[in-house]
């Protein structure tokens, strides 16, 4: 196979959800007269229209149950975010190959899984043939050597990485992290580095397997109630590694202990900068959600941030675990205490007003600091709305001032 | 069929051209939103044939199919950029959306008349050609069948 070339590939699993899924997909297969290829390859995850705040949303969310009834897939139910669900019920190996109806599919490749998000159409065809083809990509690597500064972390290295190469840097390739930065790195942050290749105009954003990943593999495979990680024969690790001398697209060398905390204004995450450089812009709202920035790791970074402390007078602080699993980690340890005595309010573990849903959607001129991956102008509410991106940390710290800060400030002070 | 040219810049993204508030209901709804922020009278004024040029990363974002569906439900002929985003692009073409990449020249104005050959990989103007990134035949065949469904209906025939 060479690079560029057009190829058909079996798919070993395809994630669907609510949105993008059945009520999407149900009359295409039906335009093509034939059912599932192979119904044990297909997981279904409602997040989207979680909690259901609307009767469209609700219609919604009931044709996708009644439809995972009928064609007998697994279906996790309300579980959270389907990249966040999907790994932690033990549905992902190294070395799959995996489709998700989602951009952020590329989440994936965190447990070293070939794993890009597509279309409707484009899953239909998946689910009736059990195949779809793709460009073979050519490998852009990000290389980050050094040891991260306390208080700053993934969120940092993806949007300073989104300012350098732009949104478009990606070219539709295969993105692979390397370098001893990564290795350190702990699997949930791994999941936000791969998370937002979409960011980067990625199809796919890739972690070798190593012990972090088999370690993470072992544990949900040890619990009783994941009945979905299947046989735990993973590959071998080596085997999954890209050769040294392999050609590569692009190299980018990055420096891991020279980075800031970084934040993203408006209305791009290519539009990032130092945290030190946004000129204290007041914040009204303070979001820590979505698959990006809202799993155990991040509430408990955003916890250590804000210790003992009450958030500033006239912020609202809102907080949406990635997944309930995680909220239940959250909970059991006291992060999540920690977080609601600052002030966060406690809402569903769904994609929620991160992708544009729900009740609390911002209103215009309402100026957002946001732990999510995305700040499209309008996507978070009113195209009036201003939504600057930062890390858990960041978000925490800002929440803490009113103005956009400098975690690394109140982590010196931790209460 | 030609049409008129609608000319926008880099990385129009998918909350643009699918707003994710009126994602629950049918594409007709969708689409009367559709481009508002970049464009408010897009939907208004778009007519069969009419063309998309766009620069660099068009349709960056969400996987949402419709995205590219709004503007076919909307009638546009094309969509004619610097480069796409990914997921974007394969959806277009599972929805028989032609798109194609190249080159354009500043020259282009918006209103100008254009019609998009995908098979000869021109944009064909009054007064001058420009030539456009061919597309790989695999690719032409589903544009030509109409789309993925189209061109899966005859496999499963």
């Amino acid at each position: 196979m060479a690079v560029g070339e057009v190829v058909t590939v079996r798919v070993d699993l395809a994630m669907i959800h609510d949105s993008g899924g059945p009520r999407r997909v149900a009359p295409l297969l039906a335009e093509l007269g034939t059912g599932l290829h192979n119904p044990d390859q297909v997981v279904l995850i409602s997040d989207h229209y979680v909690p259901g705040d609307s009767d469209e949303g609700r219609q919604i969310l009931r044709f996708t149950r009644d439809w995972a009834e009928r064609e007998e897939v697994v279906f996790h139910d309300s579980q959270g975010i389907c990249h966040i669900v999907l790994p932690q019920q033990g549905h992902l190996r190294p070395g799959m190959f995996v489709v998700g109806g989602d951009s952020h599919s590329c989440t994936g490749g965190a447990m070293g899984a070939y794993m890009f998000g597509v279309g409707a159409t484009d899953m239909a065809g998946v689910l009736a043939t059990g195949e779809t083809w793709i460009k073979v990509p050519g490998t852009i690597m990000l290389e980050w050597q050094g040891v991260l500064a306390d208080g700053v972390g993934a969120k940092d290295m993806m949007l300073h990485t989104c300012g350098l190469i732009g949104m478009d840097g990606g070219e539709y390739q295969a993105i692979e992290y390397s370098g001893d930065t990564i290795t350190r790195l702990p699997i949930q942050e791994r999941m936000t580095l791969a998370n937002m290749a979409a960011e980067l105009g990625a199809q796919a954003g890739l972690i070798a397997p190593d012990k972090v990943t088999t370690e993470f593999l072992a544990a949900i495979a040890a619990h009783d109630s994941n009945h979905y990680s299947r046989s735990l024969e993973l590959p071998d690790a080596a085997e999954l590694c890209t050769d040294t001398d392999a050609e590569l697209l692009r190299h980018h060398r990055l420096d891991a202990s020279a980075l800031q905390p970084q934040v993203a204004a408006p209305h791009s995450p290519a539009n990032a900068m130092p945290v030190s450089d946004c000129g204290n812009t007041a914040v009204d709202v303070a979001y820590i959600g979505a698959c990006t920035g809202a799993k155990y790791h991040d509430m408990q970074a955003a916890a250590r941030v804000l210790g003992k402390r009450r958030i500033a007078p006239g912020v609202r602080m809102m907080l949406a675990p990635a997944s309930l699993q995680d909220q239940q980690l959250a909970a059991a340890d006291g992060t999540l205490q920690t977080l609601q005595d600052a002030g966060a309010q406690l809402l569903p573990s769904a994609c929620g007003i991160c992708a544009g849903y729900g009740a609390d959607r911002l209103a215009a001129d309402t100026v957002c600091i946001s732990s999510t991956a995305r700040n499209f102008k309008g996507r978070m509410g009113d195209p009036a709305s201003q939504v600057w991106l930062g890390s858990p940390m960041t978000v925490a710290a800002s929440a803490l001032t009113g103005r956009i800060s400098d975690p690394r400030e109140f982590l010196a002070t931790v209460q | 069929m030609s049409g008129r040219i609608f000319l926008l810049g880099d990385n129009i993204d998918t909350d643009q051209l699918a707003p994710g508030q009126y994602m629950k209901g049918g594409i007709e709804a969708l689409a009367r939103h559709c481009l508002e922020t970049a464009r408010p009278d897009f939907a208004d004024t778009v007519a069969v044939g009419d063309l998309i040029i766009a620069g660099r990363n068009f349709g960056a974002g969400s996987s949402r199919e419709q995205a590219a569906e709004a503007l076919k439900y909307l009638g546009v002929a094309g969509v004619v950029a610097q480069s796409f985003a990914g997921i974007f692009y394969r959806n277009a073409i599972n929805l028989g959306l032609p798109v194609m990449s190249g080159q354009l020249p500043d020259s282009l104005t918006d209103g100008e008349v254009a019609e998009l050959d995908i098979e000869l990989a021109i944009l064909q103007l009054s007064d001058r050609t420009v030539a456009l990134e061919p597309l790989p035949d695999n690719i032409i065949a589903i544009l030509r069948d109409g789309g993925l469904i189209a061109h899966l209906k005859k496999r499963f025939a």
